[in-house]
């Protein structure tokens, strides 16, 4: 049942909503477990569009196997992603900065709390993120180190091929994550692909590993695929490459590619000159699990992150 | 005045963002005052510029106290605002909340990091700064309450108000909060407009640098001695609230004094052209804030009120 978590009046003739569409079990007494599946905080973010229609399908497929409550909010940032914008429009205010939100603040503080009062009392909860249009991620759970404990168990039925703890500010204060896992719930970020494209691949992925955890949860009694092992991670063991000159960034491997240690990444060329300014080696071996996509880039540009002290094996390439 | 580099961006396309720093006097790294981080602060990059001009005019006159230096960089972010963007480049980051910035990070942490390392000795920081809000507010002094922060001091600059805001976690990240970690004494000055040029406004927050450094014994500048400041927790401000959305038409400025039940605003259906809302004084108090933008979204604050402070 699709309803309304919060409307508030636009200016001219229009709400801004938020709905979540509830998919339930046959004579559900609203006792039973429940999982929140959100999406859509940054609006050119768009894989998790996919991931909320295709577990949608999925359980309107088989509603016989449910045996608990789905909640999903496929967009929490419905003007963003209208105007393809990773922030909200006009406050150019990022949406995962003001969580938990205020029931007396400004008008996203309060569509903040009533997202965040809505999803209380769920078992887990799923943020489901895509990268930004600059850099292509494999899927991967983004845990702070501060629920280590609580949520890597959760993190390793997703089905990701990587579990990053401590990763970013993607899982720090004020955002939606670690406010709700700050009131109990247990929450993870999970992030694939790239900005303002849907990859089904890695959609079905993910969504193969939310029913795995449904499965393990008691909320879901069809078959599941066997999910892959991830790699997990800490912060010690990600090697971040950066651009070191302004220039247009030219690849010579393919994402999720196993590097080995001196092995070229790429390079960053100057096209009115015709000249090499910076060739990329990789530092270590490992899995490049971030690979820059959009090749303009200043100094300091994220170009790809390897996920070292990993073996290579089928699985992870 | 020498002019130094305190940090340069080179594009491929675009001629190098050098950002620029205005040294007036030599001795003790005594006083910074910094310009734009974001690309619509057209009246603080207006402010520095005349700060620039009347320092060089005391420099020349040998009112730069002996053993005193003050650094004014009246920008960082020239790049946004010659495309007329708020925000760092097509990733869209706000530099000021990448501080005390990462010289191996992104390219905004290095920006902020490179332009921090030149700033953080300073004993005092002021940054012409902008809210995150569009609106207009009463001249200020904005303080973090890290521990750190001297409201006293902050009083010598003569506004009408000092405003202290206890951080949230978004705020760890500016630069007044990492000026505060390193021991410099920071504060943030806001006048009533951002992205258009207020002559009165911007020549009363020049008088406040000017007096700040003249009563800090930096310069000799003989000024107005200003108001006596109010100190005002942020937390004790009355937001006002609208109901709806719709046109708005506000009915007083920052600064007015009013009383409660005065009509403050009214919200016009954007359609049939009548009042939906009227927006009346909650209490008696002046007005700190104001929303300016013609449209207004429900829930979004129209004004902020400063409790009547004396009977």
């Amino acid at each position: 049942m699709v309803s309304k978590v919060c409307s508030v009046e636009l200016p001219v003739g229009e709400h801004l909503v938020i709905y979540k569409n509830r998919i339930a079990c046959e004579n559900a007494s609203g006792r039973e477990g429940r999982i929140a599946v959100v999406s859509g905080i940054h609006g050119d973010e768009l894989e998790g569009q996919y991931v909320c229609y295709e577990m949608t399908r999925r359980l309107k497929e088989h509603p016989e196997y449910l045996k608990g409550i789905v909640d999903i909010y496929p967009q929490l940032n419905p003007l963003g992603i209208d105007m393809a914008r990773r922030n909200i429009p006009n406050l150019e205010m990022d949406m995962n900065r003001i969580f938990p939100g205020s029931a007396q603040g400004a008008f996203m503080e309060r569509v903040a709390a009533a997202v965040i009062d809505d999803i209380v009392g769920a078992d887990v909860c799923l943020d489901v993120h895509a990268s930004d249009m600059y850099v292509r991620e494999i899927p991967q759970v983004r845990i702070s180190s501060e629920f280590v404990q609580k949520l890597l168990p959760f993190a390793k039925l997703l089905n990701t091929d990587m579990i990053w703890l401590n990763a970013s500010a993607t899982v720090h204060e004020s955002t939606l994550a670690h406010s709700l896992n700050m009131l109990g719930v247990p929450t993870l970020v999970v992030e694939m692909g790239l900005g303002m494209r849907v990859n089904r691949e890695y959609g079905n992925q993910v969504v193969d590993g939310i029913f795995n955890l449904m499965h393990e949860m008691g909320l879901w009694t069809g078959p599941v695929s066997t999910v892959r092992e991830p790699a997990v991670s800490t912060d010690g063991e990600v090697e971040f490459i950066r651009a070191e000159y302004a220039g247009i960034f030219l690849p010579d491997i393919a994402h999720q590619h196993y590097v080995q240690k001196g092995e070229k990444i790429g390079e960053i060329v100057d096209v009115m000159t015709g000249t090499v300014k910076q060739e990329i080696r990789a530092g270590k071996a490992g899995i490049v699990f971030t690979l820059r996509e959009y090749p303009f880039v200043y100094e300091g540009a994220l170009l790809a992150r390897i996920l070292t002290e990993v073996e290579m094996c089928e699985e992870n390439l | 005045m020498f002019v130094d580099e305190i940090y340069r961006v080179e594009a491929p396309y675009r001629e190098p963002m050098v950002v620029k720093g205005y040294r007036f006097g030599k001795g003790d790294k005594a006083a910074c005052i910094l310009g734009p981080m974001r690309g619509n602060e057209i009246q603080q990059l207006y402010i520095c510029s005349q700060l620039v001009r009347v320092l060089k005019e005391l420099e020349g006159n040998g009112c730069i106290s002996s053993g005193k230096e003050v650094l004014v960089i009246p920008v960082i972010n020239s790049y946004a605002m010659n495309v007329g963007k708020r925000f760092w480049g097509v990733e869209d980051v706000d530099i000021n909340r990448r501080f005390p910035g990462n010289s191996y990070g992104e390219t905004a942490a290095r920006i902020a990091g490179g332009v921090f390392e030149k700033i953080k000795d300073y004993s005092y920081g002021i940054q012409l700064a902008s809210f995150y809000m569009t609106g207009e507010f009463v001249p200020h002094v904005r303080m973090m309450e890290t521990g750190y922060q001297n409201t006293s001091l902050a009083n010598l600059f003569g506004l009408p108000y000092v405003v202290v805001r206890k951080p949230k976690p978004i705020d760890t990240k500016t630069l007044n909060y990492n000026w505060q970690d390193e021991m410099t004494a920071a504060f943030s000055l806001y006048t009533n407009k951002n992205t258009e040029v207020d002559e009165a406004s911007a020549n009363q927050a020049v008088a406040a640098v000017l007096r700040f450094l003249t009563r800090m014994g930096i310069i000799r500048y003989e000024s107005h001695s200003g108001y006596i400041s109010h100190v005002i927790m942020e937390e004790d401000l009355s937001n006002i609230h609208v109901n709806c959305g719709g046109i708005f038409r506000g009915l007083v400025k920052a600064g007015e004094d009013v009383r409660y039940g005065h009509k403050m605003a009214e919200i016009i259906d954007p359609y049939e052209g009548n009042v939906k809302e009227t927006i009346v004084a909650p209490t008696d108090g002046i007005v700190f804030f104001t929303h300016t933008e013609d449209l207004i979204t429900e829930n979004d604050m129209a004004y902020r009120l400063i409790h009547r402070l004396h009977a």
